[in-house]
């Protein structure tokens, strides 16, 4: 009776999977969505200047207004949509890489691998700004490397052992990080968790240069590797037989990644959970091709985070809130859902 | 077009493939038989490089294998494996279109001439109005038509199938061998097959490879091969003998 009792559970299961499948996307064609994207981000860079604790009139700057928006509004903006758009093409990369829709920068470990090189670049090196960025890069691929080789085995890779791995890294990661903040004296400590939590406060314009670059070369460098990666999305080994270098896109795909989470967490620490909410928004809304998933993905992070950024800017002024914060807010539940769905 | 000599294939250290040689030529068809864990799957792999092989070589063109790129090897050669999973929707056209990769740029779209080719191909498989269902909710048999369809799209002259006739009902497994067998005559393509139906090997193949332990334990025309003492050695079953009334071929019939 039990047994049977199973049994029909699992069936009925198997029966809701392919009734969320009936309609896996909206089919919006590519062209209507890249005008409405890059009208939203235009609108939402627009919102992001004039709304914060300082209200500013688009026609009347005091100097000190002035001073606000170019030195300290604007180029935290800017940053904004950079981070976010370096995380979800990371994501959506990984995704596709793995072949798992939760790869994700922040829960893989990637992240706080990043996290942990900016750390001891700021204790050993902290004269040099320019190593923090190269530190994090070296501590995401690291990262990345080493979830990648806990969670394949030999039958493969599957969805469990991709995120109990990337957990496993994670805390391990985090107990380190806590064992240098114990170095820092109390001024800093407060800082450090924002910028642990995720903080474009903190961030300063060579910070956005070069993310700006990295972003722009990054996107360009994964969407061109799009079509080799909608093969090895279907199955690796039928990616191989029909003419892909699996070897050669998995590198540049984990350099590339390690690289745009690298730069971003150097520049705001590890904000959570775009690299998984934008992308699947994105498939969700025009399927699955890579060609069209990483570019986009690369738009709406930029809008998400900048829309993130505004709420923590404003929601409790002239109090802020990190963005990392908001970000998990929508990104942990939308997980859960994920997570029931897969 | 393909020349197999002499390979060898290990796993671990215990050899899989012994000294196994053979060739396919143009417009032919072979057929791989064997019980289970006969090492069928192992040699089909290793014929278009998936897998290392120990000793040996595998021409393809009068060319070592070893010296083609992926894309090049791709463009000769294409396989239907046993499965095909995927967790992300990816629909039926798409997935025919993947078997153009290695035709196109490594990036960009596909062409006019990629969609044609892939509409084709789905026609010949059965396949009118499938174009937009996702490959996640075909029934096994149509996923099969499907994984058929993107190899035809591929146009490679060499077709290496395992088991391509497992999920199909008896409609489609003919259908399945006739458009293999329509593709080796008109376009001097050749296939080598891997079936456990003794009957099919029987009627649509020129030639049978009969696997025991990894290897050859007999080959040539079926009729030559599929004889009472080489089916007791290597599948260990008693069987029935004739003549197929329709098309003159050998016949098995299991005796339980």
């Amino acid at each position: 009776m039990i047994i049977n009792g199973r049994k029909g559970e699992a069936e009925k299961r198997r029966k809701g999977e392919q009734k969320i499948s009936a309609s896996p996307h909206l089919r919006i064609s590519s062209s209507k969505m890249l005008p409405a994207l890059i009208g939203l981000l235009f609108l939402s860079l627009l919102s992001a200047v004039f709304l914060g604790s300082e209200k500013l009139s688009f026609f009347e700057l005091t100097e000190s207004q002035a001073t606000i928006l170019f030195d300290i509004r604007l180029p935290r903006i800017l940053l904004g949509a950079c981070v976010g758009a370096s995380l979800a093409v990371a994501g959506a990369g990984l995704q596709s890489l793995l072949r798992n829709p939760l790869a994700e920068p922040y829960l893989l470990g990637v992240s706080n691998g990043a996290a942990l090189g900016t750390m001891l670049a700021f204790v050993f090196f902290a004269q040099f700004e320019f190593a923090r960025p190269v530190f994090a890069f070296a501590g995401a691929g690291a990262a990345t490397f080493a979830v990648y080789q806990m969670a394949k085995s030999r039958a493969g890779m599957n969805v469990e052992r991709l995120v109990l791995s990337g957990v496993i890294v994670t805390t391990f990661l985090s107990s380190i990080i806590v064992l240098l903040t114990s170095l820092l004296d109390a001024a800093k400590l407060r800082s450090f968790t924002f910028w642990l939590l995720g903080d474009l406060s903190q961030g300063t314009k060579n910070g956005f240069y070069l993310t700006f670059v990295v972003v722009i070369i990054g996107t360009i460098i994964l969407t061109s590797q799009a079509r080799a990666l909608n093969l090895m999305m279907i199955g690796e080994r039928d990616a191989f037989d029909f003419g892909v270098e699996i070897k050669k896109v998995r590198l540049i795909v984990f350099a590339v990644a390690s690289i745009l989470v690298g730069s971003s967490v150097a520049a705001s620490g590890s904000v959570g959970y775009v690299g998984l909410i934008v992308p699947h928004l994105i498939r969700l809304l025009v399927g699955s091709d890579n060609r069209l998933v990483i570019p986009f993905s690369a738009i709406s992070g930029a809008i998400f985070v900048v829309l993130a950024d505004t709420i923590a800017r404003v929601a409790i002024a002239p109090r802020e809130l990190p963005v990392g914060a908001i970000t998990a807010l929508i990104g942990a539940p939308m997980f859960i859902w994920l997570l029931r769905r897969n | 077009m393909l020349e197999v000599q002499n390979i060898s294939i290990n796993y671990g250290v215990c050899a899989v493939v012994q000294d196994v040689s053979f060739a396919l030529r143009a417009g032919k068809i072979i057929a791989l038989l064997g019980a289970n864990g006969a090492g069928k799957t192992t040699l089909l792999k290793s014929l278009n490089g998936s897998l290392p092989i120990a000793k040996g070589a595998v021409l393809l063109d009068g060319k070592e294998l070893k010296d083609f790129s992926r894309r090049e090897i791709a463009r000769k050669i294409a396989v239907i494996a046993q499965e095909t999973e995927t967790k992300f929707p990816v629909s039926v056209l798409e997935f025919v279109l993947s078997g153009r990769f290695a035709h196109g740029a490594a990036f960009g779209w596909e062409t006019p001439s990629d969609l044609q080719i892939a509409a084709d191909c789905l026609k010949q498989c059965d396949l009118v109005n499938y174009e937009n269902r996702q490959m996640n909710q075909l029934s096994g048999g149509e996923r099969q038509r499907v994984v058929l369809a993107r190899a035809l799209a591929t146009q490679a002259k060499i077709l290496l199938l395992d088991e391509p006739t497992a999920n199909l009902d008896l409609a489609h497994q003919a259908l399945m061998f006739r458009l293999v067998k329509e593709r080796c005559e008109r376009e001097n393509a050749a296939a080598i097959v891997i079936t456990h139906d003794l009957n099919l090997a029987s009627e649509f193949a020129d030639e049978i490879l009969l696997l025991k332990n990894g290897a050859i334990a007999a080959k040539g025309a079926p009729e030559k091969v599929l004889t009472e003492e080489n089916l007791i050695e290597v599948f260990n079953v008693r069987v029935l003998l004739d003549e197929n009334p329709h098309s003159g071929k050998r016949r098995v019939t299991t005796i339980y």
